[in-house]
């Protein structure tokens, strides 16, 4: 009796990990063969032709670029420095514990409201309209927790004697964040932001009212101009599309195009967390 | 004659609600080495961190009385503390460099005080690598991670760091507790040598660490200074039953 139901169990478990693995196995496998029959250079480097069914997504490509690289510009500053507050400054209060709490909280929201705040905050109260600018701000508040939440561990995991060594020598706090703290800390921060990018790249809903578009002739010619991004253009393919027949398959490779490039952003991220675990000694 | 460069007045001590240091008075002779020994917990650390403010440091922390150095109460509050911690160098018991270069590690304190001219820093970082014993080992490799030096040299390259900047006094809290036999004879040459030219505070409770390097012996227990005085005498003919008992390892 015993060994059947240990066998029972064990059978239970071990379908749960090939369920989980086959479904993430089926999904890439799925996108890599209906997006292959469309990828190629030119599918990467021109811009969709005849009413989206022929052509490529290159500004979809730069347009998901400059929102995550400024989603980042703006993330990255804001998100370090209040990382070093709750660290260094903030003690261990009950306020800090509510702030660590709510910033943890934020992570959780779903990001078509980060998208409705984008467009109540960004678009309409400061009058930047749909652009790159508002996108990149919206997709900054999304990752501002990943990346507070990632610096946060990261410069908590500096230890105590580097920080008590610099004061030693005279040093004050400012110098001994700049100097010591911040510089062991930053493959940590690193994998925070790389996170952030994959994520902000990834996003659909927090652009749709903020920044992105269906079509445009050419690159957006200044922050606040409209862009065409890579989740939002499958988006739009498979919505409103007129040509399916042409359409979908668009769409499959400009998932498979993103999914590949998020894969290669997460494994960035790995790289560098694995290169300093090993250089770590302390 | 022998001249005093630390005096300690009246001094209380408090984590929090409890008195760690109750009522220290002694004063610390200039060039020579003192050591503050005793029992584990009976502040030995704290009365260190007391002779450069890193107790300021420490959420809960509080303190009465007067720690006077060179005629200047250091709790004063016209004293600049960063000034004063580049006067009070401090080595700590686990070697801590910095994950930086050897060079980097030396030259840390010098840059974080001004000094910017590449061939002064160089002449001063090998001066100080010189002085802590270290210069020999390293030379090839000065550009080198600091952490990849064994643990005995990366102890004498927090001497260099902690010397570089030019202090008066250096404390040293129990500086060799985590190396072996012969990285500590090497550290004990060391601060022979460097007594010449600086006060020595040594906190341990390796009794004959103390009977080896110092000249004066602070004994302390449960935060009191039960006795001080020069070493020899406190070793040999000690005033106080609790330092006798301590010796001769009754309690400790």
């Amino acid at each position: 009796m015993r060994r059947v139901l240990e066998f029972l169990w064990l059978s239970l478990i071990v379908l749960c990990i090939v369920t989980t693995l086959g479904c993430l196995l089926f999904l890439i496998v799925y996108i890599i063969v209906n997006g292959a029959e469309v990828m190629s250079i030119s599918f990467l480097i021109e811009s969709p032709r005849a009413d989206m069914t022929r052509g490529g997504i290159f500004p979809a490509l730069v347009g998901s670029f400059l929102l995550a690289s400024g989603a980042v510009l703006f993330a990255l500053p804001l998100g370090v420095l209040s990382a070093v507050y709750l660290v260094e400054y903030a003690g261990d209060r009950r306020m800090v514990r509510i702030i660590r709490t709510g910033v943890n909280t934020l992570s959780g929201v779903p990001s078509v409201v980060f998208g409705l705040f984008g467009l109540a905050v960004f678009v309409k109260l400061f009058g930047l309209g749909v652009s790159v600018l508002s996108g990149s701000l919206t997709l900054g508040v999304l990752i501002l927790p990943t990346i507070i939440r990632v610096s946060e561990e990261a410069i908590r995991a500096v230890p105590a004697d580097f920080r008590e060594a610099s004061f030693a020598l005279g040093a004050d706090r400012l110098t001994t964040i700049k100097n010591v703290v911040l510089p062991t800390a930053l493959p940590g921060i690193l994998t925070g932001v790389i996170l952030g990018i994959g994520r902000a790249a990834g996003e659909t809903a927090p652009i749709i009212f903020t920044a992105a578009t269906f079509y445009r002739r050419g690159l957006p010619r200044s922050f606040l101009d409209e862009v065409m991004a890579l989740p939002y253009h499958i988006y739009a393919l498979m919505t409103e599309g007129t040509k399916p027949e042409y359409q979908i398959p668009i769409a499959y490779g400009t998932a498979l195009v993103l999914l590949l490039l998020v894969l290669a952003i997460n494994f960035g991220a790995i790289m560098i967390r694995f290169r300093g675990r090993r250089k770590k000694r302390w | 004659m022998v001249k005093d460069k630390i005096t300690i007045i009246n001094l209380n001590f408090w984590y929090g609600k409890k008195l760690v240091l109750k009522n220290i008075n002694f004063s610390i002779p200039a060039k020579m080495i003192t050591a503050i020994m005793g029992p584990s917990g009976c502040g030995k650390s704290t009365l260190l961190r007391c002779l450069n403010r890193m107790n300021d440091l420490i959420d809960g922390a509080r303190l009465t009385g007067k720690v006077i150095i060179d005629g200047q109460d250091i709790y004063a509050r016209s004293v600049d503390v960063y000034e004063l911690r580049k006067k009070v160098g401090m080595v700590f018991q686990k070697p801590n460099p910095f994950p930086k270069s050897i060079f980097e590690n030396v030259a840390y304190g010098l840059k974080i005080h001004g000094l910017r001219d590449k061939n002064m820093l160089y002449t001063k970082v090998e001066q100080a690598l010189r002085d802590a014993h270290l210069y020999d080992e390293v030379k090839e490799r000065l550009h080198g991670p600091a952490l990849e030096l064994s643990g005995g040299q990366q102890q004498r390259l927090c001497i260099a760091r902690a010397i570089a900047v030019k202090p008066d006094i250096l404390l040293f809290d129990e500086p060799c507790a985590s190396l072996d036999p012969i990285a500590t004879a090497k550290i004990e040459k060391l601060l022979e040598v460097l007594k010449k030219d600086y006060t020595i505070v040594i906190v341990t409770h390796n009794l004959q660490q103390a009977a080896r390097v110092a000249d004066y012996t602070a004994f302390l227990m449960l935060g009191e200074l039960v006795e001080f005085g020069p070493t020899d005498r406190i070793f040999k003919s000690p005033r106080d039953q609790r330092t006798e008992n301590y010796l001769t390892g009754r309690i400790g």
